[in-house]
């Protein structure tokens, strides 16, 4: 909002956001076209965003990547026109070339210097393609918008043969603002047979009330082409919306265009900078646009991905205010929290009108927050194609076939979330590909398939999102996991773990099973940075893993990271509040229901199962052990891993939304403590993290192999 | 803490502790506030009293008293928290009572004698004296550690 210094800079950025856009949808074309779809319109956008690359960096000059897109282009082009086959091997080169494009644009957006030879190898590689056909090499001046153009006129005594069409083409304000180039245009209209172009200089006003920014100039353009007017309105589409465009079919030709003395004048023309008029508040004049119908014939059969075709209309907005909003919700939720404690207090009756009020406030405050946690979601697409790119990379760095399987890639999650899950996710991928799967040779002997896959999907399942890595590799070699574990001190010599004692072993900070230390993963800093971060997300992550079959990490996290459904509960005075999803029930306890295992450790019976009773007073430090347990409340808890735990407490106040409040380190913050809230008291209540409190009480030795250093931390 | 010229005054807020009275540098004060009850925050320092509402944000408050090793009493509705502002981040201190602005020089304030290497005096900085009782101006930042102070 403050930053309006130079419109040029907020026109680049937008290039960039359209760019990141743009390569998403050339990655997901690329994908399908891989995944064996032979739909002209994936391989049209494929190559519809390739060329919007390049047109968007000529104009800003990037000539780089100009260079490499229009490469990229060409030999996508080919494939279009079905002159080459895009078989496993050309969709290699075109994976690594949409990695190498989305390098560039990164590059140029933050300003770093390119290496002019970085892209060789891929232009090499992509030459290949082209056989003989020798391009002829671009500048980036070929697209500068002051570029002198050089229409290439076929010969005007054509005959009349092909139907002839009037196209009246004035660009709108915004037309210029997105980057678009009128002289691209007619130039493309041009190839489609035989045009005459007419400029209309009549708009353009006195040189002192002349706005830079603004199109002044309109085109009148004859074109004599053998094709339908559809495909007229197609060399228009990207400026949709953005002109007034006119297309008349002249079924007669009488207009006898004398307009060839006139088209210097386009070259000549001072070319409106692209640049958002701050001042010329001349809206685009779109009295009813004939809207040209997109594509119709193309995108209505098979099954095209239909968010490249649907126009979504779509806003723009600064994280920060977002992130207000949030904070508002957050606050209004309190708030009602609180009116709806004083209310109580204040005695009325249930179903007066300001309690049934506070119930539709309630029921809106949820919608409300439900709807602005919506905005801050986006799906994990993004982030599972970034995924798909370290796979390639890092299965041609170890020489392994590997090949990524995504899953659930709509699922929605908070953006912070996505954004802090791309690093552990990386190295959760490099570790499936380098040490989860196979070598090829091995693969073979196994009798199994050369090619590795490598799963990732995400999935919401009760209120938290699931995501899973999983390979098809050896497993986890428990015998070698232990023999390190050991020799590196992290467990005693005459430990005997269980299986899943020793799998969690790789969470360990300091361990690597990798024999040899490869350049990919495997630097000792590992699985255990990984649960850090998943954690300082709120989530968990696990691991299972089968001999021969495969490994499998499952994190779960919480859909959001401000507000959470909570069981409010007392221990020892205190108030405090664990997630709703993972309470299972409460119990009241009976005097035959609680077992001792050992003095200290308790079961309790449910169903016929035994459950660990943990007594949250005790553990918290709030209070000594109960006199009796008999008659004690009890919360069955049980976590994504099938763990199940008892919890003792001292009563049950309410089920409600509660606003999370972070708690750094400066709050001496326990494990088992996630993060605060605010009741509706005005009293902090600490919300804690039932898995966190188990893994600090409970038999898992590893667990507490790893907390004196975390205490050393703390204390 | 302040690097203010000697000529130039600054303003310190004194305050009763375990009956013994205290002075901070008023500009790191950020309010004065009623006592609240305190949430405790399990197996923190003994010192650390717990967490209050801030109007919506967490404040870890500190018993002044535990942590400067002075003997406690029962806190009651007397209790006044200090709030301060260090290193950017707000902290609650739990004292007795406020009782005085008072406008001070660096003419008048004194280095505490070296008594010994006590960790706990060294969070005296100064000493002052004013209508002859003896003032003691705390050193914020020894106080109310960094968390990476605590690790070491």
């Amino acid at each position: 909002m403050n930053d309006t210094n130079d419109p040029m800079a907020e026109i680049r950025a937008s290039f960039f956001i359209e760019c990141e856009e743009l390569l998403e949808a050339l990655q997901d074309g690329l994908q399908q076209m891989d995944d064996g779809s032979d739909d002209p319109e994936t391989i049209n956008i494929v190559f519809r965003a390739v060329h919007s690359i390049k047109g968007g960096a000529g104009a800003f000059g990037l000539e780089d990547l100009v260079r490499f897109a229009h490469r990229y282009e060409t030999v996508l082009d080919e494939v279009r026109s079905g002159k080459l086959t895009a078989d496993a091997e050309a969709m290699k080169v075109f994976f690594q070339a949409a990695d190498h494009l989305s390098d560039l644009v990164r590059m140029c957006r933050d300003g770093q210097d390119i290496d002019p030879n970085g892209g060789d190898n891929l232009i090499a590689a992509l030459n290949a393609f082209l056989g003989d056909t020798e391009e002829e090499e671009v500048t980036a001046e070929d697209f500068q918008p002051l570029g002198v153009m050089t229409l290439d006129l076929p010969d005007l005594d054509a005959p009349a043969t092909p139907p002839e069409y009037e196209i009246l083409f004035k660009p709108g304000q915004e037309l210029f603002t997105t980057g678009n180039e009128p002289q691209t245009l007619l130039r493309n209209l041009a190839a489609l047979g035989t045009a005459q172009v007419r400029c209309d200089r009549g708009d353009l006003p006195d040189l002192s009330s002349l706005a830079p920014e603004t199109p002044y100039f309109s085109w009148n353009i004859t074109l004599q082409a053998e094709v339908m007017e559809d495909e007229i309105r197609e060399v228009f589409e990207f400026v949709d919306g953005l002109c007034e465009l006119t297309i008349t079919r002249l079924d007669d030709d009488t207009e006898s265009p004398s307009a060839l003395p006139d088209l210097p004048a386009v070259a000549e023309e001072p070319e409106p900078e692209p640049t958002p008029a701050a001042a010329s508040v001349e809206l685009a004049p779109e009295p009813a646009p004939p809207k040209p119908v997109a594509k119709p014939e193309s995108s209505s059969d098979a099954a095209p991905p239909a968010k490249a075709a649907g126009p979504k209309s779509v806003v723009r907005v600064d994280l920060e205010r977002i992130e207000r909003l949030v904070n508002l919700v957050g606050e209004l939720v309190i708030n009602q929290a609180m009116l709806a404690q004083s209310l109580d207090q204040a005695g009325l009756s249930p179903h007066s009108d300001a309690m049934n009020g506070l119930e539709e406030f309630q029921r809106l405050t949820r919608d409300i927050q439900d709807s602005v946690m919506m905005i801050r979601a986006q799906p994990v697409k993004s982030l599972f194609q970034r995924m798909s790119r370290i796979v390639r990379e890092a299965s041609a760095a170890v020489k392994k076939d590997v090949r990524l399987i995504t899953e659930g890639e709509a699922t929605e999650v908070d953006k912070t979330v996505i954004e802090r899950l791309a690093d552990p996710l990386t190295h959760m991928i490099r570790n499936a590909v380098d040490h989860g799967l196979e070598s090829t040779a091995d693969r073979k002997e196994a009798g199994k398939e050369t090619t590795g896959h490598v799963r990732l999907s995400a999935a919401h399942r009760s209120g938290r999102v699931i995501i899973e890595v999983s390979d098809d590799g050896g497993g986890i070699n428990r015998d070698k996991v232990l023999g390190i574990a050991k020799s590196k001190g992290l467990v005693p010599q005459d430990a005997s773990l269980t299986d899943g004692e020793i799998d969690n072993l790789l969470f360990l900070p300091g361990f690597s099973t990798a024999s040899q230390v490869s350049d990919l993963s495997g630097r000792g800093v590992g699985m255990d940075v990984v649960k850090t971060s998943i954690q300082q997300l709120g989530g968990r992550i696990a691991i299972t893993s089968e001999r021969g079959k495969g490994t499998t990490f499952s994190i779960s996290l919480p859909l959001t990271l401000a507000v959470l459904d909570g069981m409010v509960v007392n221990v020892a005075g205190e108030t405090l509040v664990l997630p709703l999803n993972v309470v299972e029930e409460t119990l009241s306890l009976g005097p035959e229901d609680v077992q001792m295992l050992r003095p200290g450790h308790n079961v309790v019976r449910v169903r016929g199962g035994f459950v660990p009773l943990y007594d949250l007073g005790i553990m918290l430090g709030y209070r000594g052990a109960r006199d009796t347990l008999a008659g004690a409340i009890v919360l069955l808890i049980s976590l994504e891993d099938g763990t199940r735990a008892a919890l003792v407490i001292d009563g049950i106040q309410d089920q409600r939304q509660v606003v999370i409040k972070g708690l750094d380190d400066s709050f001496y913050r326990a494990p088992g403590i996630a993060a605060a809230t605010i009741l509706g008291d005005g009293q902090i209540a600490l919300i804690l993290d039932p898995a966190d409190i188990i893994a600090a009480a409970g038999p898992m030795r590893h667990a507490e192999l790893a907390r004196p250093e975390r205490k050393a931390v703390n204390e | 803490m302040n690097d203010q010229p000697k000529t130039q005054g600054f303003e310190l807020l004194t305050f009763r502790v375990a009956d013994q009275e205290y002075s901070l540098d008023i500009m790191s004060v950020r309010e004065i506030r009623g006592w609240t009850r305190t949430t405790p925050m399990p197996h923190a320092p003994e010192f650390m009293r717990g967490v209050i509402n801030l109007r919506g944000t967490v404040l870890p408050v500190m018993d002044l008293a535990r942590r400067l090793n002075l003997p406690t009493r029962e806190t009651s509705d007397r209790n006044v928290i200090i709030v301060v502002k260090i290193n950017g981040t707000l902290t609650g201190l739990l004292v007795d009572a406020v009782s005085d602005i008072v406008a001070m020089t660096e003419d008048d304030l004194q280095p505490p004698p070296e008594l010994s290497s006590d960790p706990h005096m060294s969070v005296v900085r100064a000493l002052t004296v004013i209508d002859d009782r003896m003032i003691r101006v705390l050193d914020l930042s020894a106080v109310v550690p960094a968390t990476a102070d605590e690790a070491a």
